[in-house]
């Protein structure tokens, strides 16, 4: 059965496709989680309770707005950004800060975030750090083209030309 | 509709769309051609593909039991023995207890449901009032922005150039704000088309006799410029501006068979 199949079962509260959905993105979801919680225990939790969203939900998923993937990653970071606002506003009332992919991969020995960091650093090998900036604020914090240009100080029209070789080069490593 | 698909591959829409950052109308584009060019769909699955790495390599270790705990959360069914002992006479509070403790239980979980509604309703709210928030702070920028052009333009010192529309687009027009004192000018370039793709607007300070062009700008961001204003510097004693179209970065020379619009200073 296909991933379409799946999906379209889900949508009709078929708990058991929901669970082949889980077990194939659960991984993903705690990891996208964990890039911006960065705290291993916690992004656990926040990523139970966002399946638990996702079957709230279930409904609300559109295909022809994206895919799934894209889908449940929204909503993973809406509660990873969430629960890191509240917990720094909190402690420092900081902002949230940017730079979550790039400080993962030049910290490895980040003890609490518990994550493959050496599987990590063979995907974003030779990537320059505003590569993997880009990479975090469009797939992991949400930040539109305009934001993201915002952010790194340069033309918008060269936000997509750029996300293309970046993600190309992790493709070659991968490869 | 047919398209170049490797070239739409290369452009880094396929990326975006993975990111969820693309328009309503630019997804449902992509689909479409994702159904029509096998290779689109291919990319698209690939790009998923880089990122599901990503993600998986930054996951934490997932417990073993994981769905367990979800089914248990999202189960609406509350788990219920059934009595084995049916035939003994049971005392008439033991029914009332269950029945209390079972509309509790529908009780608590309507609570439940309700509070979830109220709370996706909070979310969305606070959504909506961040992008209008957003919204009303680039307006003030463009405001700002535009009511300082304005000032300028309306500067006692400020000469106005009209320049008029050439050979190649003759309807084309623009204006030259031209602050002697300051050495400043604005160039309003409504009336100039969007240029192609891979190229810009260049202005040039032109001295008539001999005929000597001087470069004072390029009309960079052109398309994504709505006030179609540009403030640039001029700090020669110019006697006609001209606007002639030239590949990215400019050119050294102007191409005069790409020359838009060309005015003189007191025409």
């Amino acid at each position: 059965m296909n991933l379409d199949n799946h999906i379209e079962k889900f949508q009709k509260k078929d708990i058991g496709a929901f669970e082949t959905l889980y077990n194939m993105y659960a991984e993903n979801i705690c990891g996208a989680i964990n890039v911006i919680v960065k705290d291993s225990e916690r992004s656990q939790e926040i990523c139970q309770d966002v399946f638990v969203k996702i079957w709230e939900k279930s409904d609300q998923y559109d295909p022809s707005k994206g895919r799934f993937f894209t889908w449940i990653l929204n909503i993973a970071r809406n509660a990873a950004i969430d629960e890191v606002r509240s917990k720094t506003y909190k402690n420092q009332k900081k902002n949230l800060p940017v730079h979550s992919l790039v400080d993962i991969f030049e910290n490895s020995e980040d003890l609490n975030s518990k994550m493959d960091t050496i599987g990590l650093q063979t995907l974003l090998k030779g990537l320059k750090e505003k590569c993997i900036l880009l990479i975090d604020l469009l797939y992991f914090k949400g930040y539109t083209q305009k934001e993201a240009a915002k952010e790194l100080d340069t033309p918008v029209g060269t936000v997509k030309t750029r996300i293309r070789s970046c993600i190309s080069k992790i493709r070659k490593n991968m490869a | 509709m047919s398209i170049d698909v490797k070239e739409y591959i290369a452009s880094g829409t396929l990326e975006l769309y993975v990111a969820g950052e693309l328009s309503p109308e630019e997804n449902l584009e992509v689909q479409h051609y994702a159904i029509q060019y096998p290779e689109i769909r291919k990319e698209i699955e690939e790009i998923e593909k880089t990122i599901l790495e990503i993600t998986k390599a930054a996951s934490p270790d997932i417990p073993k039991d994981g769905f367990q705990k979800i089914r248990a959360e999202i189960s609406n069914v509350i788990p219920f023995a059934p009595d084995r002992s049916v035939n003994k006479k049971v005392p008439l509070g033991n029914y009332l207890g269950w029945a209390a403790s079972v509309i509790l239980a529908i009780g608590l979980f309507w609570m439940y449901t309700e509070n979830a509604k109220l709370k996706s309703e909070i979310e969305l709210t606070n959504q909506e009032k961040q992008s209008i928030e957003d919204t009303l702070s680039d307006t003030q920028d463009r405001i700002n922005i535009k009511e300082n052009m304005l000032q300028q333009i309306r500067d006692k010192n400020v000469t106005v150039i009209a320049l008029g529309g050439q050979t190649i687009a003759p309807t084309s027009y623009a204006k030259v704000y031209w602050n002697k004192e300051e050495q400043k000018v604005i160039i309003d370039a409504q009336g100039l088309p969007e240029p192609p793709t891979g190229f810009t607007y260049q202005v040039w300070s032109l001295k008539l006799d001999p005929l000597t062009p001087t470069s004072i700008g390029l009309l960079d961001e052109f398309r994504s410029q709505d006030s179609k204003l540009f403030a640039l510097e001029n700090t020669n004693e110019s006697e006609a501006f001209g606007i002639t179209l030239e590949p990215e970065g400019g050119s050294e020379t102007p191409t005069l068979e790409q020359l838009y619009t060309l005015g003189a200073v007191g025409a």
